[in-house]
């Protein structure tokens, strides 16, 4: 018995260091902007990464550069032990299929309801027949926490909300090991916000999600993120645990967590 | 990586205790959304876990998703009593009780009308539909006829500048494909015509033919249905993106009128330059029926000229102009309400430009029937 759970927290050891996304040596510009310069960054199994950063940083862009949604100029992205590069058409499909991405605005299909915008991966990859599908549609709808109502409705009818958490249901059709969130808590009111961000964690721990979480909040940043990734000066600044971000003496950092609205989240 | 996926293989088997002291179901392998349909199918054919001394085994399960907890969570909640779970896997004996006991159905209308009702509501929601086009249609209209005072406490409120952008995006820009498309058809016109009266030796009457063919009729309509597929649409997009993006609602809050900013320019640079496009394709259009006559028909342009200056009087022309700002404010009228019913989606953007152009052609040819018969009855 002593020896079982031993072994499960070595699992559990081994896997905190996977390390799932890989940035090494990534530079990506327009023009002559370069926006970042020899970026290194790496997320492990099963952790939440928040990721900071004054406006016009990057975080966008750097985002957008792991999705292959823009072109680097050089460097590697390693992401679940692939390298994107080197891979095979079917490959690229496989691995496209193990990532969700929760979009800032949702970008749910505005001409399907919600629960077709979920079965969309679904429908696209798996051959599944339509009860099961509509059956796993609302399971996902129940996990994010929707009403079931919401499954035949329209983005145009949802609340700002409810199209975060269908655009996460979506997000987690086909179960991802790595979901990235762009500003997941943006325009939600303090108790949605704090409510997404405990799904967030909840998820996390039953389905053992990684979340590369880009985010201003910094109630998110003080109660879900294992470790925080401050982005500056075209590169990853520093990253830890939010200890080590209040411990920190960069100038921008300081302000950022130790300024004003840091400190009431401290305090609080 | 794929290829592990493709093969991917799941099972359960069921186990008989011995001595009647349970069952015991032993799942393996992938549960993951690859095995879902047959472990579903699988699971359906089993006995159901009844008794309470029955157990689930996860420990030789290699992989689950949702999908795979899912199906295992469903088949356990058709048993009577608890079950157990046992023997290891506890990551995915986690999950699979992560997972909702019940997944409620939405409530559905399913009220049954009745036929009568299945059979006329469409009929009634097409009128009251017509009934509001049409009074939205007043609006805009009349919201552009008092365009200059919408802008309420701005001195003139027109504003000149938005005015001359859209007479140079629908006018300027339309003249190259409206003198093109004018030419040809004077062309062909012509051409028919010369061949047909050539049997009766009456070929000088070609000229006769498209001079008042293409002044009356054919100039203003096809020069008016150029421009409700290329304005028309534009301007029902436009105004529809606009609308979406809540845009519009931003207007109304700034205390301006839409109709005011939006519609009153593009409606009063139609409104400019549909007449005048008629006039250049009425020119392209004989200069067409000019060149085809004298290579088909040996008809000089001197000839051509005195036998159209013969034929055409002022009538001829001015019957076809009348008509023409008439359909410029249709087309306009009819692409700006469409253009205000875009909803959320962009089905529907996509949905209410097809209308609007659909709408525009069918009503500038309805209207040019209405006008030819009333030309008719005053002898015009």
């Amino acid at each position: 018995m002593v020896q079982e759970v031993m072994e499960r927290q070595s699992d559990r050891a081994a896997e905190r260091r996977e390390v799932v996304l890989s940035v090494r040596d990534l530079t990506v510009g327009f023009g002559d902007n370069i926006v970042l310069d020899r970026l290194n960054l790496e997320i492990y199994r099963g952790e939440i990464l928040g990721f900071v950063g004054a406006s016009g940083t990057g975080k966008s862009v750097l985002m957008r550069t792991v999705l292959r949604l823009l072109p680097k100029r050089s460097g590697t992205i390693e992401i679940l032990g692939a390298e994107y590069d080197k891979l095979g058409e079917a490959e690229r499909i496989a691995l496209d299929m193990r990532l969700g991405v929760l979009f800032q605005h949702g970008a749910l299909f505005s001409a399907l309801t919600v629960r077709e915008n979920i079965q969309v991966p679904m429908r696209e990859y798996l051959d599944l027949p339509q009860d099961l599908m509509d059956e796993l549609a609302r399971l996902k709808i129940e996990l994010v926490g929707l009403a079931p109502e919401a499954a035949e409705k329209y983005p145009a009818e949802l609340s700002g909300g409810m199209i975060k958490r269908a655009a996460l249901a979506r997000a987690l059709a086909l179960d991802p090991d790595l979901v990235f969130l762009d500003e997941p808590t943006s325009g939600l009111d303090p108790i949605g916000a704090a409510e997404f961000d405990e799904l967030i964690a909840k998820l996390r721990d039953t389905l053992g999600l990684t979340v590369y979480m880009v985010t201003h909040d910094l109630d998110s940043l003080f109660s879900v993120c294992d470790r925080i990734a401050v982005l500056g000066q075209k590169r990853v600044l520093v990253s830890g645990t939010i200890e080590d971000m209040l411990a920190c003496e960069e100038p921008w950092v300081k302000s950022y967590f130790r300024g004003k609205r840091g400190r009431a989240v401290v305090r609080a | 990586m794929t290829r592990a996926q493709t093969q991917a293989v799941a099972d359960v088997v069921l186990e008989e205790g011995a001595g009647g002291t349970g069952r015991r179901y032993v799942f393996s392998g992938d549960w993951r959304h690859r095995t879902a349909e047959a472990m579903a199918a699988k699971l359906n054919r089993l006995a159901k876990p009844s008794r309470d001394h029955d157990e689930f085994d996860l420990s030789a399960v290699t992989a689950m998703d949702t999908a795979g907890a899912w199906i295992i969570r469903r088949f356990l909640n058709g048993s009577g009593g608890e079950v157990r779970f046992a023997g290891g896997g506890e990551r995915y004996v986690e999950l699979v009780q992560a997972m909702p006991a019940e997944l409620p159905l939405p409530e559905r209308d399913t009220r049954r009308h009745p036929l009568f009702q299945r059979l006329f509501a469409p009929i009634g929601e097409l009128t009251v539909s017509i009934w509001t086009d049409t009074f939205a249609a007043m609006f805009i209209l009349g919201s552009a006829v008092r365009g200059a005072q919408m802008k309420l406490g701005r001195h003139a409120g027109v504003s000149p500048a938005a005015i001359v952008h859209q007479i140079d995006r629908m006018g300027v820009m339309a003249v190259p494909i409206i003198t093109l498309m004018s030419f040809l058809i004077g062309a062909i016109i012509a051409q028919q015509g010369a061949f047909q009266l050539r049997a009766f030796g009456a070929e000088i009457f070609v000229v006769d033919l498209v001079g008042i063919l293409q002044l009356r009729e054919i100039g203003v309509l096809l020069t008016a249905i150029m421009i409700a597929g290329r304005s028309g649409s534009a301007i029902t997009a436009e105004i529809g993106s606009m609308k979406m993006r809540e845009e519009v609602d931003a207007l109304k809050v700034m205390g301006l009128s839409p109709v005011g900013v939006l519609v009153f320019p593009r409606l009063v640079a139609l409104t400019i330059v549909l007449p005048l496009l008629t006039i250049l394709a009425n020119f392209a259009a004989l200069a067409g029926a000019a060149l085809v006559a004298w290579t088909y028909s040996d008809i000089t342009f001197a000839t051509f000229l005195s036998r159209l200056q013969e034929s055409i009087d002022f009538s001829t022309v001015a019957a076809g102009m009348i008509k023409a700002p008439f359909m410029a404010l249709i087309i306009g009228v009819v692409a700006a309400v469409e253009g205000l019913k875009v909803g959320g989606s962009a089905e529907s953007l996509g949905r209410h430009v097809t209308s609007s152009v659909v709408k525009s052609i069918f009503v500038v040819i309805l209207i040019d029937g209405l006008f030819a018969m009333f030309y008719a009855a005053i002898d015009f």
